[in-house]
């Protein structure tokens, strides 16, 4: 039989036949509905531990406080104590092994972070003690004159 | 053969209900069973933030950007905090520069300085991923490559995304963007190696005014929880039936 149609329907046949079979490769085991919707939980498996295994490094200020008890005790006593750690030094993965010093946050941008004042009406950030950035000792370090781990304190 | 209209409509009936009921409705379900095939976890992730506590300072950004290695420098992040200024003739001037990286120091919105003593009301709000339940991104993912795990976080397989963009299009909320290092999408998972190792999600540890609470759902002691189903809390753009899960106390009418 000479019928157009069937050379081309044998290609697409072929061409479904290939796909599926690479398919059988190339789609890893463990993808597929893990989970009651179609729509939401189509996917590959083993991707969920990957993140569950990506590495951490912010470690918290107790895991500073195993080397650097005084420092941590210092600051939990002081008005910054809901201050993290690692918000000025910077994470803590890999030190001391790797990173033998964190790099320290001095900067007067730091603290302005919270402590420039914006005159905000009704807002948490005027409640705090706040400076003018623009009077207050221009340029100079804030920390040249407040211990960040104590502000009540001089240095 | 004759048939009475009653016997007709009795057998007709009988078949049509015995074709209907497949025979798997006839097993009866254990009541763990039940509740795997309705819903098989134990934790469900949400998240709180309190605007009227956040103070704008940034630190969550840069915590979010270091810990979940998003490059420090490009317009791109995981989470941002917005401010809105409300001045007194009724106009929001709202900014978020750097994603607020570096807090805001300056009262300067977009280049125009506000003058204080013209303002009505001001606060700042973060946003992150919101983990909807109906996550519109996941569901025009074409590859698979994006999806909800059992505890209700939306997670991207960065080994199987082809860059598409579409979720990046689709989140009503933004929070999506093209990794410039991986050159897939990405987006807050909640700190999802965090989370799972019963830690706080990164944002959340560098808060210091307590602005964002990472809760559990089905744990009715958790105490942010409590205060989820307690107080009055709201979510974003709830009219696009995502079912968000992310809430915020203090939100007010100009944030969108």
């Amino acid at each position: 039989m000479k019928w157009h149609v069937l050379r081309p329907l044998w290609l697409a046949i072929g061409l479904v036949v290939v796909i599926l079979i690479a398919r059988q490769f190339m789609v890893p085991d463990d993808f597929g509905v893990h989970g009651d919707s179609f729509t939401y939980n189509f996917h590959r498996l083993s991707n969920v531990q990957e993140w569950k295994e990506f590495p951490v490094k912010h470690l918290g200020h107790e895991s500073c406080a195993e080397c650097h008890e005084e420092k941590v005790t210092m600051l939990s006593a002081s008005p910054h104590a809901a201050i993290e750690c690692e918000n000025c030094h910077g994470p803590a993965v890999g030190h001391p092994d790797d990173i033998e010093l964190l790099p320290i946050e001095r900067s007067r941008e730091h603290c302005l972070r919270c402590h420039q004042s914006l005159e905000y009406p009704n807002n948490a950030r005027s409640e705090l003690p706040n400076i003018r950035n623009s009077t207050h000792k221009r340029r100079r370090e804030c920390v040249k004159c407040h211990v960040p781990h104590d502000p009540r304190e001089k240095p | 053969m004759s048939c009475s209209r009653r016997d007709f409509l009795k057998q007709a009936g009988g078949g049509t209900l015995a074709s209907v009921l497949p025979v798997s409705a006839f097993t009866f379900l254990s009541t763990e069973e039940a509740r795997a095939a309705v819903d098989n976890a134990n934790v469900r992730w949400a998240f709180l933030v309190d605007t009227r506590k956040c103070v704008g300072c940034g630190l969550c950004v840069k915590a979010c950007k270091t810990e979940n290695e998003i490059p420090y420098d490009a317009p791109v992040t995981r989470t941002w905090v917005e401010r809105y200024v409300i001045t007194k003739d009724g106009q929001a001037h709202i900014d978020s520069p750097m994603g607020g990286r570096d807090g805001f120091i300056e009262n300067v919105i977009n280049g125009e300085e506000i003058d204080p003593e013209n303002i009505d009301k001001a606060f700042f709000v973060p946003k992150l991923c919101n983990q909807c339940d109906n996550p519109p991104c996941v569901q025009v993912c074409p590859v698979g490559a994006t999806y909800q795990t059992d505890d209700g976080v939306v997670l991207v397989d960065r080994s199987w995304c082809i860059g598409c963009g579409y979720c990046i299009m689709a989140c009503p909320y933004g929070v999506r963007f093209f990794h410039p290092v991986h050159k897939v999408a990405d987006k807050c998972n909640f700190c999802y190696h965090r989370i799972t190792k019963g830690m706080n999600p990164a944002c959340v540890d560098s808060c210091a005014f307590d602005a964002r609470l990472i809760a559990n759902l089905r744990d009715p002691d958790d105490p942010v929880t409590k205060i989820i189903t307690t107080e009055r809390v709201a979510v974003l753009k709830d009219e696009y039936g995502t079912k968000p899960h992310v809430f915020y106390i203090g939100l007010d009418e100009n944030v969108r």
